[in-house]
């Protein structure tokens, strides 16, 4: 990168210590115009994809499902199922290619590592009070700390959007650098919680407030509010890691989760990222899904093209 | 991982294209008195389509006489209710029509099926419902108690909406009670030949549309023709002037649509990522074969750096290519002579200094093909600032303040339209009050509705389609 780059990088590391500067670069950012941003991302959802291409998109959008399971009622027999999923999505067929991460809550973490160890799919785990983060600071740390020491290599958190919408933005990006730090050597995905944020103006500002605090990557949504992701919001938050890293040349990631249940929706958030971001995010290190149900979809889907037939839904595993 | 999208073509299958065509008048298709014909060729491969009758002066008199006798017959008589149900009609068959009139426009016109698919054929539909509506509601339209139609329409049309346009001049004029005689552009004829069958189709009268195909000098024989009453023109300034002195004089109404040189007005407080989709949709849309194209960028020069880094950035996400293929941002130049003088102009363009540029992309080697392409540096000096190129050429200049923004995007002879793009509503009112072009888009560009009047201001053209105002130009007032 080049010598502007650094001397920008060190620029927007500065705004961090200051509640004003942190406020004027944020509000200083382009606006979004909704209409626009919500046509522009109709119209990526009309392009058509087919035959080779259709089998290129499926076999990465397995690879950068995160299979997650976030109930009160998960158990271990339940995890360790989900796990053994990830690592063989189709039992029936060997070249089908394993799921980029489990995602689960921090006291399920044990369980699922005792089947993910040694193999190449990631263990996620939420934390920081997920879904409210209506907690003191300590306690969220804690939750990261536990999550990471029983085997988690990513955690999922969330923002204070409390904090967020009062204009508190200094206090919402000091949690996300303390998360961070809490976190070690995991990587640290950022959920924005978009269905709360509600404006597409937030959405951008959230998500460079997340990025400038540290974060790997950035999230839509914890899936427990009822607007979950959308195709104009990860419109919006691609946008966003695309000019980041134009301005510092640190590459984020981006993963929009919930209401994501169809081959065909997630195809259309291929062709976004496609023409958006380009080749660089088609990956599952900076690309993913979160997501339970769209997996099976996905294997139906890729059966149907490698053997011309739709097989029922009982020949696909329900874990 | 490089994602290519595969072929993904939409089928030809549903057009059922005939080795050739006749002239459509009093209600049939009849061969043309001296036998003429002229063919139709896709542009984007040069195959040859359709042989089309070319309409001479004694086919242009049957014509207009047919659609007098019809006038005076069946539909000047014949209740607003009952036009309506005709017009209603038409606008389901085409609604249900509307992919063999979509894969037969890309096919004819060289436009992505995508454009002629979502944009074109809804709209054509919209139209005729719209002013199906009207038909039987004249006196409230504001036009007086009991507004009378004007008799037999002349009606000449372009090449770059060939059905849109069609819709535009042929629901207004019968809603309003009229008959009308149109001409098609010689490079389009095959959709409005198609529009003759759903006429057929939906027992239309005979007599109330007919559609004579041919080339310059039929058009000219239709609108000089004495037995018409109304001549409405949309094409080039040159063409508009001409018709404007044969029609002068006499007590034929006209209206005309023109040519553009649309100023796309970016502040520093632009929403810029929609900002930019707005450019590419003003000038790359339909090849720019759009009057109204935005294809002068009035860019702040503050932002001037960010706003074109961002627009070549998007222009490199363009895919040029077969026109029927579902995932084409951009088709085929219409015709060999077009492409010729969209080059002239570029070339114009880069002796006279400014810089061009064209996102990498490779272009079919047969049909007629010109890459997105934009121009920086470009003063109000330069041609490819004055003329209109009517292709996929942007030139862009910059400004200081808003009072600038208006005195550059002004000084032009054309006034069809503008956009605005900023956040601040105040401005938007501020700026559109100053803007001379008929129509002033606000965050958006190319946004087309039935039921909002188009027209131009100078140059432009006069008169106004769409709308509650498209009725007068079809109304006795």
């Amino acid at each position: 990168m080049t010598a502007t780059t650094t001397s920008a990088r060190s620029d927007l590391a500065e705004l961090g210590r200051s509640e004003t500067a942190l406020r004027t670069f944020l509000h200083g950012l382009p606006g979004v115009d909704q209409i626009g941003a919500d046509q522009r991302a109709a119209q990526l959802g009309t392009r058509s994809i087919k035959t080779t291409a259709k089998a290129q998109a499926i076999d990465l959008a397995i690879r950068m499902v995160d299979l997650t399971t976030l109930e009160g009622a998960d158990t271990p027999g339940k995890v360790r199922a989900l796990a053994a999923k990830a690592l063989r999505p189709d039992p029936a067929d060997p070249s089908c290619p394993h799921v980029g991460a489990v995602c689960v809550y921090p006291a399920m973490v044990p369980y699922v590592a005792e089947v993910l160890r040694g193999s190449p799919v990631h263990l996620a785990s939420v934390a920081t009070a997920f879904p409210s983060g209506q907690a003191p600071l300590e306690i969220k740390l804690a939750d990261t700390r536990a999550a990471v020491a029983a085997g988690a290599d990513e955690i999922d958190m969330v923002i204070n959007r409390g904090a967020f919408l009062a204009g508190r933005y200094q206090e919402v990006y000091d949690e996300i650098v303390a998360t961070k730090e809490a976190c070690g050597a995991a990587h640290l995905k950022v959920i924005l919680e978009t269905g709360e944020l509600v404006t597409y103006d937030n959405v951008r500002r959230a998500s460079w407030l997340a990025m400038l605090a540290g974060g790997d990557f950035i999230k839509t949504s914890t899936g427990k509010v009822p607007v979950a992701a959308t195709l104009p919001v990860t419109l919006v938050m691609l946008e966003a890691v695309r000019d980041f890293r134009a301005a510092t040349g640190r590459q984020v990631g981006v993963k929009p989760a919930g209401g994501i249940k169809t081959t065909k929706d997630a195809i259309k958030y291929l062709v976004m990222v496609n023409e958006t971001v380009g080749a660089d995010w088609l990956d599952p290190d900076w690309f993913r899904f979160g997501a339970s149900s769209l997996l099976n979809d996905l294997l139906m889907q890729r059966t149907k093209l490698t053997t011309g037939t739709y097989s029922g839904p009982d020949y696909f595993t329900l874990d | 991982m490089i994602f290519e999208y595969a072929p993904a073509p939409e089928s030809r299958s549903v057009v059922d294209l005939k080795p050739s065509y006749g002239l459509f008048v009093n209600g049939s298709f009849v061969d043309p008195a001296d036998g003429g014909s002229f063919t139709s060729v896709n542009p984007a491969t040069e195959e040859v389509l359709a042989e089309v009758a070319e309409a001479g002066p004694q086919d242009v008199e049957r014509a207009v006489e047919a659609a007098r006798t019809a006038y005076q017959k069946v539909w000047g008589p014949m209740p607003g209710r009952d036009r309506a149900k005709y017009l209603y009609r038409i606008a389901r068959i085409i609604q249900e029509r509307s992919r063999e009139l979509a894969v037969l426009e890309s096919l004819d016109n060289g436009k992505p099926i995508k454009e002629s698919r979502d944009v074109d054929l809804p709209l054509v539909a919209a139209h005729f419902f719209y002013y199906a509506g009207w038909a039987d509601k004249l006196p409230h339209a504001g036009f007086g108690a009991d507004p009378q139609p004007l008799g037999v329409a002349a009606q000449v049309i372009p090449w770059n909406f060939p059905l849109l346009m069609l819709a535009w001049k042929i629901a207004p004029a019968l809603a309003a009670g009229n008959t009308v005689v149109l001409k098609p552009a010689e490079t389009t004829p095959l959709t409005a030949l198609l529009f003759a069958e759903i006429c057929q189709q939906a027992d239309l009268p005979a007599g109330v549309v007919n559609i004579v195909t041919g080339a310059g000098e039929t058009g000219r024989a239709l609108v000089e023709h004495p037995g018409v009453d109304k001549v409405a023109f949309t094409g080039s300034t040159e063409v508009g002037k001409a018709i404007a002195r044969s029609v002068a004089g006499t007590r034929k109404k006209l209206t005309l649509e023109l040519g553009g040189k649309a100023a796309n007005i970016v502040f520093d407080d632009a929403p810029i990522d929609q900002a930019v989709e707005g450019i590419v949709n003003g000038i790359f849309f339909n090849q720019g074969h759009v009057c109204c194209a935005g294809s002068r960028l009035l860019v702040q020069e503050s932002v001037a750096e960010q706003v074109l880094a961002s627009l070549k950035r998007r222009m490199a996400q363009l895919r040029v290519g077969d026109p029927l293929d579902k995932n084409t941002d951009v088709g085929a130049i219409n015709s060999a002579a077009q492409l010729a003088r969209i080059r002239e102009l570029s070339d114009v363009g880069a002796a006279e200094g400014a810089q061009r540029w064209s996102p990498p992309c490779e272009l079919p080697e047969r049909g007629f093909w010109f890459a997105p392409t934009i121009f920086t540096g470009v003063t109000q000096a330069h041609r490819i600032a004055r003329e209109e190129i009517f292709g996929p050429v942007l030139s862009v200049l910059t400004f200081r303040t808003p009072a600038e923004a208006v005195e550059k995007a002004n000084n032009t002879p054309y006034g069809l339209s503008a956009g605005i793009w900023t956040d601040k509503g105040s401005r938007i009112l501020w700026l559109a009050d100053r803007l001379r072009a008929g129509v002033v888009w606000a965050n958006t560009f190319n946004k087309f509705d039935p039921t909002s009047p188009f027209g131009g201001y100078k140059e432009s053209g006069y008169g106004r389609e769409g709308g509650r105002h498209g009725l007068e130009a079809y109304l006795n007032v």
